[in-house]
């Protein structure tokens, strides 16, 4: 074992599949996340998103945080953590939730596996430990940080499905958000078929030490279908068109936030859905009921449709040219739709009875020269781009 | 089912004192006690054939001046053998110091004059900030937040009385509100045992020494407190204590209050996010439109309520009361009277010659040790009336500090350690005291936690320090009484002006229900 005391010299991890990515990264663009070297592009951004969206891409989940809750009180437990009903969610089966604190302020949003009766996997953008133990304190519940335990993988793509059976897993019966299990390589093999794409897809958990065999397998029987390892950048095109957020990116969580107008509400970032009210108690119910039934949500979370074909991350969104009313928190040119596409967060009620009147400003670096541009945004339904490919079973034979 | 208007879990004083308000205003109110005895820490025992030992509380420095008149206290067989009994600072060479009247008003003994004068300059100043204070213990401690129903009144009142000290006088305040009562006492005193008798006084039952910060505020605490309407006393009730949880159960039953004593709540039943009832160890479920606990706060959340209704933040902050219990308690039978080198038993004998001696004891809890030369207050109820003890015996109660809430050696250890340097102490200040012990009775501050569900053995059910005083007390989100599940009130010493015996947070938190109710 090495000297701990070391640690400096390694201030980056790398994941279990990092000799494969590095050897597929000759663009060399490498960025932390959650503590591991990753990559951003590998040779050919739109060659890796065209993967996703035409044929496969294998993406490096690896670090995902991952917590395994265990116990016979799981699913209580985690109906007091989260606003969605977890005792209900099916053994095998995979949803999308989020947590509040007292306020009823997010502190993240996380897909939730349930493995067994009394044993469930939340998987999620950023670190919770303290307030996950916290919370398990009067619950015959053990919460435990597995992220280096499970190497994860995500393969994408019209053609996912096709690879999958080439390799060996017949995924033809497997529905959206649910799990198969497999035998692979001495060791067993979970696919769920979840993703952050939009598309057709599957995500792979394993062991560690079988991670770089898997990735060898489905590189191999992937060949045929232009299977194609991908970057971040690339992924992050496919979940703005897919509507989807990112903690950190679209909202901060409220253990995060610094500034308190910072925080967030499920009703300010489009999760109110997820919410049940009828199941007892959850972090921040009161909170979020006297939200609801005083309709003091002040921001809302809008998909945007904007004039020309110039990126608007991080723009400033205003009413009439005139009024600051929001901010668009992603944003991309969408070669799935060909549209200009946003995720946003306006005031209220700019998000729906005043927003045909709302402009972006924004700065358009041309050769070393700023131009301001005021684009019309127009509010569009999220997701951008949603194929029945996504959710048809048996999957389609690309 | 049976239902009530309201429930009150807890039939200590504060129990006792919101029931009461709250059956004169009308209600039907039923008071559970899970113990055999009403009266909390007040209740009396017989421990031994022929003696009657205070359970914990010894002396009234508190009672609230609309409990005791308004729940007609004294008709109800309350009265003082005295309202503010002398106290002795205690010598090893007899040159005690004596302190008479309200807060010591005057002192006799050997003491220099400048000391004299300096001590009456303090007095006279800590007993202002005090008076000034002392209308903030009859509210609900305000909040910034929007509709808080804040008494605005009230507290421009309570601004105007701190303003009506003067410049001078206010800027004192200043300087002093959040100052360590050592340096004060050193500033202004010279007299060893004059300084060790406030130091005591200042940290009795708390979790501080007289060199911990803010601790001068726990002094302007003790001498806001009032008995019928004497500022600074310290009154020894007639026959006991144990009377003044009489008078509060008479008065109580006079007011139609139901009183139920043996049945231990197990459970706050919890129904659509409101309070509707109790859970009885026996298994009876009895409901209510509201609930009041007057116990431990942590408790009321923790156990009977439970985390399952509570957020996790919430949570966190309730199991963050801090509750550490520095005191012990020392109840000996004896059959002959002690002899305090000739010091008179008709007053509170303390022993702490010095400033440094407290602090010392305190010293030795930080790291869970137990002190060699522990601090204390000693009342001997015999000698001040007949009825407490055979002809001729006596008994003794002894509040002792610092004693280890968590022992490093483990608690049989600490206790027997605790004891022996306890007597050991006693012996030398009254030689052959130990000779003449029949009987002995020793509580750490986890035993005081066993027997009376005082949360780390705490007398004031959380740490009196200014961080959870006021509005701090037990914590912001419920230091108005109300509690985030609706229906539920907390009434207990737990929560402002809480801390020793007073009836005032449950009177307060009746008031605040009835309010609320109205409007």
């Amino acid at each position: 074992m090495t000297d701990p005391r070391l640690h400096f010299k390694t201030p980056l991890r790398q994941t279990p599949f990092h000799s494969r990515v590095a050897e597929a990264n000759v663009l060399n663009k490498w960025a932390a996340w959650g503590g591991y070297t990753t990559a951003l592009e590998l040779s050919d951004g739109e060659m890796e998103y065209s993967a996703i969206r035409n044929s496969a891409s294998l993406y490096d989940l690896c670090p995902m945080v991952k917590y395994r809750i265990s116990g016979a009180d799981a699913g209580a437990y985690l109906n007091r953590l989260t606003i969605r009903n977890a005792a209900i969610l099916a053994v095998g089966s995979v949803h999308y939730t989020a947590w509040c604190d007292d306020e009823g302020k997010l502190l993240d949003d996380g897909t939730l596996f349930r493995w067994a009766d009394t044993e469930y996997m939340l998987c999620c953008q950023e670190r919770h430990l303290p307030w996950l133990l916290d919370t398990a304190a009067g619950f015959d519940v053990a919460v435990a940080e597995i992220t280096e335990e499970i190497a994860a993988l995500s393969l994408q793509g019209p053609c996912s499905a096709s690879v999958l059976n080439a390799a060996g897993f017949d995924v033809k019966a497997l529905k959206p958000f649910r799990m198969a299990r497999f035998a692979f390589d001495g060791g067993e093999l979970t696919v769920s078929r979840t993703g952050f794409t939009g598309d057709l897809g599957y995500e792979l958990w394993i062991a560690p030490d079988h991670a770089v065999s898997l990735w060898d397998k489905l590189m191999e029987a992937g060949a045929p279908w232009g299977i194609r390892p991908i970057g971040t950048h690339a992924l992050d095109t496919a979940r703005i068109e897919a509507g989807f957020i990112v903690a950190n990116a679209d909202f901060i969580p409220a253990h995060q936030a610094l500034r308190e107008d910072r925080v967030r509400s499920p009703f300010e970032m489009a999760l109110d859905w997820m919410i049940d009210w009828d199941k007892g108690h959850f972090n921040g119910r009161r909170a979020l009921v006297a939200e609801r039934n005083g309709s003091t949500s002040k921001w809302a979370l809008v998909g945007l449709d904007i004039d020309s074909n110039v990126s608007t991350e991080g723009s400033i969104i205003y009413h009439d040219k005139k009024r600051e009313v929001g901010h668009i928190t992603a944003a991309t040119w969408s070669p799935a739709t060909k549209r200009n596409i946003a995720i946003a967060q306006l005031l209220r009620p700019y998000h729906d009875q005043k927003s045909d009147n709302l402009w972006v400003e924004v700065y358009a670096l041309r050769e070393l020269q700023y131009a301001k541009l005021m684009l019309r945004a127009k509010v569009t339904p999220r997701p951008f781009f949603n194929p029945a490919r996504r959710r048809a079973t048996p999957p389609g034979n690309y | 089912m049976p239902s009530f208007d309201a429930i009150v879990i807890g039939g200590g004083t504060n129990g006792l004192a919101c029931a009461t308000r709250l059956a004169q205003a009308g209600q039907r109110v039923l008071v559970i006690e899970g113990r055999d005895k009403l009266g909390g820490s007040t209740a009396e025992t017989d421990p031994w054939p022929g003696y009657r030992s205070p359970c914990l509380s010894h002396l009234l420095t508190h009672l609230d001046p609309r409990v005791e008149t308004q729940m007609k206290l004294a008709d109800h067989g309350l009265s003082f053998v005295d309202r503010n009994i002398p106290s002795t600072a205690l010598a090893l060479d007899g040159n005690h110091l004596v302190l008479t009247g309200a807060a010591g008003d005057t002192i006799s003994g050997l003491i220099s004059d400048a000391d004299r004068t300096a001590w009456q300059g303090l007095r006279k100043r800590l007993m202002g900030f005090a008076g000034a204070l002392a209308p903030f213990r009859a509210m609900t401690p305000p909040r910034l937040a929007k509709e808080s129903g804040n008494q605005y009144l009230k507290l421009a009142q309570l601004g105007l009385g701190l303003r009506r000290l003067g410049r001078d006088e206010f800027r004192e305040f200043l300087r002093l509100a959040l100052i360590n009562i050592a340096d004060v006492l050193e500033d202004d005193l010279a007299d060893d045992r004059l300084r060790g008798l406030v130091a005591f006084d200042t940290v009795l039952g708390a979790w501080m020494g007289p060199r911990s910060p803010n601790s001068l505020f726990l002094y302007l605490n003790r001498l806001s407190g009032e008995i019928s309407g004497k500022r600074g006393a310290t009154a020894l009730p007639r026959s006991g204590m144990g009377s003044v949880a009489t008078a509060m159960i008479q008065s109580a039953k006079t007011a139609g209050v139901e009183l139920k004593s043996g049945a231990m709540v197990e459970r706050i039943i919890v129904e659509n996010d409101r309070a509707t009832g109790v859970a009885l160890a026996s298994g009876e479920e009895i409901s209510a439109t509201t609930v009041i606990s007057a116990i431990n706060p942590k408790t009321t959340f923790l156990d009977l309520v439970g985390p399952r209704h509570i957020d996790t933040g919430f949570a966190n902050r309730t199991r963050n009361i801090r509750s550490r219990g520095g005191a012990a308690k020392l109840h000996l039978a004896l059959k002959g009277t002690p002899d305090f080198r000739g010091a008179n038993l008709r007053s509170r004998l303390v022993i702490a010659p010095s400033i440094r001696s407290v602090e010392d004891a305190f010293n030795a809890v930080k790291y869970g040790e137990v002190p060699t030369r522990p601090v204390m207050e000693i009342i001997l109820p015999s000698a001040f009336e007949a009825g407490h003890a055979p002809d001729g015996h006596h008994v003794l109660s002894a509040i002792v500090q610092f004693a280890p809430h968590e022992p490093k050696d483990g608690k049989e250890s600490a206790r027997n350690a605790m004891l022996e340097n306890t007597l050991s102490v006693l012996e030398d200040h009254a030689p052959g005291i130990r000779a003449l012990i029949e009987h002995s009775d020793f509580l750490m501050p986890y035993d005081i936690e066993d027997r009376y569900g005082m949360a780390g053995g705490n007398w004031h059910h959380g740490e009196l320090a200014v961080e959870q005083m006021l509005f701090l007390r037990p914590f912001p989100a419920v230091a108005q009484y109300s509690t985030p599940i609706a229906g539920l009130w907390l009434a207990g010493a737990g929560n402002h002006p809480g801390g020793g015996v007073s009836g005032a947070p449950g009177w307060n938190a009746a008031e605040r229900i009835l309010s609320r109710g109205r409007s």
